[in-house]
């Protein structure tokens, strides 16, 4: 008797793996052809790649491509201006979008709906579809914000040859596109929050600032943080399109808009540089890695609930 | 008590105006791009990008309609990319983050740590090319611009935040019925998913729609060209007619380059559908959008 219940016990047991493994097949498939097995490329940029050899028989080249990234002029440019935009970005949407979903919290649930469709539009529009948006206002010769300048007694120039501006520019076309989306991330986070927590406190005499602070700001504090962390792990990556599209991929404006994602991208295109792009690739990936596994070391210290893994 | 009530209306106003500010800030610039596209060519010319047509016109639309066939093609492609990817996408994602939220499953924290992890660490884009054009054989395919896109860890977690909210009961109840774990999703955990299946379906129908980087990559054939990169390779051209005229060279056909109101209507083409399916998805999006745990 007892061995035929734990027979079928396994029976049942065995026949839920398969089912759930079968659902679980076809995605693990892509997950492993698209992300893992590129993986063994990380041998790339430490050799010579000659395909008829294949990648691992290539000879191998030691740290040569590095070196070649890393004492060229262009690594402190491209490295600087990909951290410190990368750095406004993160920064800046952050504080924008965390505190538009507790104020957009606040109000009532149809103009919710009207100002997240207008905030949400920007995010459903490419950065092909945007550099040309971005040319209908700043076209030196017809562009809307030039001749609301030229109406205000200014002189315009053409923005597209001043680099000092586009910090400024990028920001803004960011801010643009991705607020809204965390705005919405965040603010679906805090529909979550049980009312009578806020009932409590009303009750207790705190005002809507203390609501804010007390209630809300912790309960959505996981969702920050690990948005943040994810954001951090990709630091040393950009928004290719906005990068490449918005600035005509001028190379007037290389000085404070060349980061290091168009920077590869024009050494495979042009040059055709495996080795170099390959070592950059690695460097921003390997890095990114370490500083999402430091940041995460440092929240797991203040709150091991907190930390995403 | 009036004082107060006086002051939570202030505040409330003030919360309006700032909405306002910031909705205007991001619909304006997209509206004097559909203005450009009904306006008149030499009005535009003469008096630049308006809030509304100075002189209203749809010949930019006539024009692209008529003419170009690049249009017609690069319009089939990106929808076949569109329809056949989301298909796949939205089945292959939903099913995999279902058995990422089955804590049930041994072998679900195994899963969930390799999609995350691809999160924090790739092989970068040499090795990707790599395989897809030396391998895969995929280059000058439709499927370059389909399956590279099919598992996005991010719609995977979002999806595996829903599916971890709904109750466990359902599916052991069911279970209880005879029911197998493959009928299980398919009959009872996705009808009762709707939110996650729409937004993040949006979300894949948008990631095809608005690609450009994977044709920028692998595609050659111009049979092939996306409606983005058909957008991106006009405005390369002109930059290249403009060198061009500058350098003294003028063998350039101009007639292949639309104008300047034909290539905003074509940015009204390509954007607009997003644009108009979109809100119809909005009302999900709240229940639909869980940043649920990564880990575990």
């Amino acid at each position: 008797m007892t061995s035929k219940n734990s027979m079928k016990k396994n029976l049942f047991h065995t026949k839920m793996n398969w089912g759930l493994g079968a659902l679980a097949f076809p995605g693990m498939i892509f997950l492993l052809a698209f992300y893992y097995v590129p993986l063994f490329g990380i041998v790339i940029p430490f050799k010579q790649i000659d395909y008829s050899k294949g990648i691992l028989g290539s000879d191998w080249v030691g740290l040569k491509n590095f070196k070649f990234f890393f004492s060229s002029q262009d690594a402190w440019r491209i490295t600087r201006n990909t951290l410190g935009l990368n750095f406004i970005f993160i920064t800046l949407t952050l504080i924008i979008s965390v505190i538009m979903a507790l104020l957009l919290f606040e109000l009532g649930r149809r103009s919710v709906k009207i100002y997240q469709t207008a905030l949400f539009v920007p995010y459903f529009i490419s950065w092909v579809v945007a550099s040309y948006i971005l040319y209908a206002m700043i076209s030196p010769e017809m562009g809307a914000v030039t001749n609301m300048m030229k109406s205000m007694g200014k002189i315009p120039e053409n923005l597209y040859y001043k680099p000092e501006i586009w910090p400024v520019i990028l920001t803004l076309a960011y801010l643009w596109k991705n607020v809204g989306y965390m705005t919405l991330l965040f603010y679906t986070a805090l529909i979550g929050i049980d009312s009578s927590y806020f009932e409590a406190a009303a009750i207790d005499g705190a005002n809507k600032l203390q609501l804010m602070l007390k209630i809300s700001v912790p309960y959505i504090k996981p969702v920050i943080i690990m948005m943040t962390l994810l954001q951090i792990g990709k630091i040393f990556y950009s928004d290719f399109g906005m990068f490449y599209f918005l600035t005509r991929n001028s190379g007037g404006l290389y000085a404070t808009t060349d980061v290091i994602d168009t920077y590869v991208f024009r050494a495979l295109r042009v040059t055709g540089d495996i080795g170099m792009s390959s070592a950059v690739g690695l460097f921003q990936s390997f890095v990114g890695l370490i500083l999402v596994l430091t940041s995460n070391l440092i929240v797991k210290k203040s709150n091991p609930d907190h930390a995403i893994f | 008590m009036i004082e107060n009530k006086r002051a939570h209306y202030i505040q409330k106003t003030l919360t309006h105006i700032l909405f306002i500010i910031a909705a205007i800030f991001c619909v304006t610039p997209i509206l004097f791009v559909i203005s450009a596209a009904f306006t008149d060519e030499l009005a535009l010319a003469q008096e630049g990008y308006k809030l509304f047509p100075s002189k209203f016109s749809l010949e930019a639309f006539e024009y692209i309609l008529e003419s170009p066939k690049q249009i017609v093609t690069s319009y089939g492609v990106t929808i076949a990319v569109t329809v056949v990817g989301t298909a796949i996408s939205l089945l292959f994602t939903s099913m995999l983050a279902y058995v990422m939220a089955r804590k049930d499953f041994k072998a679900s924290r195994l899963i969930s740590f390799m999609v995350f992890f691809t999160m924090l660490f790739n092989g970068g884009l040499v090795p990707s090319y790599i395989m897809i054009t030396r391998y895969y054989g995929l280059k000058n395919t439709i499927w370059a611009m389909i399956l590279p896109y099919v598992i996005i860890p991010w719609h995977v977690f979002l999806m595996k935040g829903f599916f971890s909210d709904l109750s466990i009961t359902l599916v052991e109840a069911a279970k209880i019925d005879g029911g197998s774990e493959v009928g299980i999703f398919f009959k009872i955990i996705a009808p009762i998913s709707k939110p996650a299946f729409a937004t993040v379906g949006l979300f894949c129908a948008f990631t095809y729609w608005n690609d450009w980087w994977l044709s920028m990559l692998y595609i050659e054939d111009s049979k092939l060209t996306s409606l983005q990169y058909y957008l991106y390779r006009i405005m390369n051209n002109i930059q290249f007619l403009a060198t061009s005229l500058t350098a003294g060279n003028i063998s350039i056909d101009r007639s292949q380059i639309p104008g300047e109101t034909a290539r905003m209507a074509l940015c009204v083409l390509a954007a607009g559908p997003m644009l108009i399916i979109f809100p119809f998805f909005q009302k999900y999006f709240v229940k639909g959008l869980t940043v649920g745990a990564v880990k575990g």
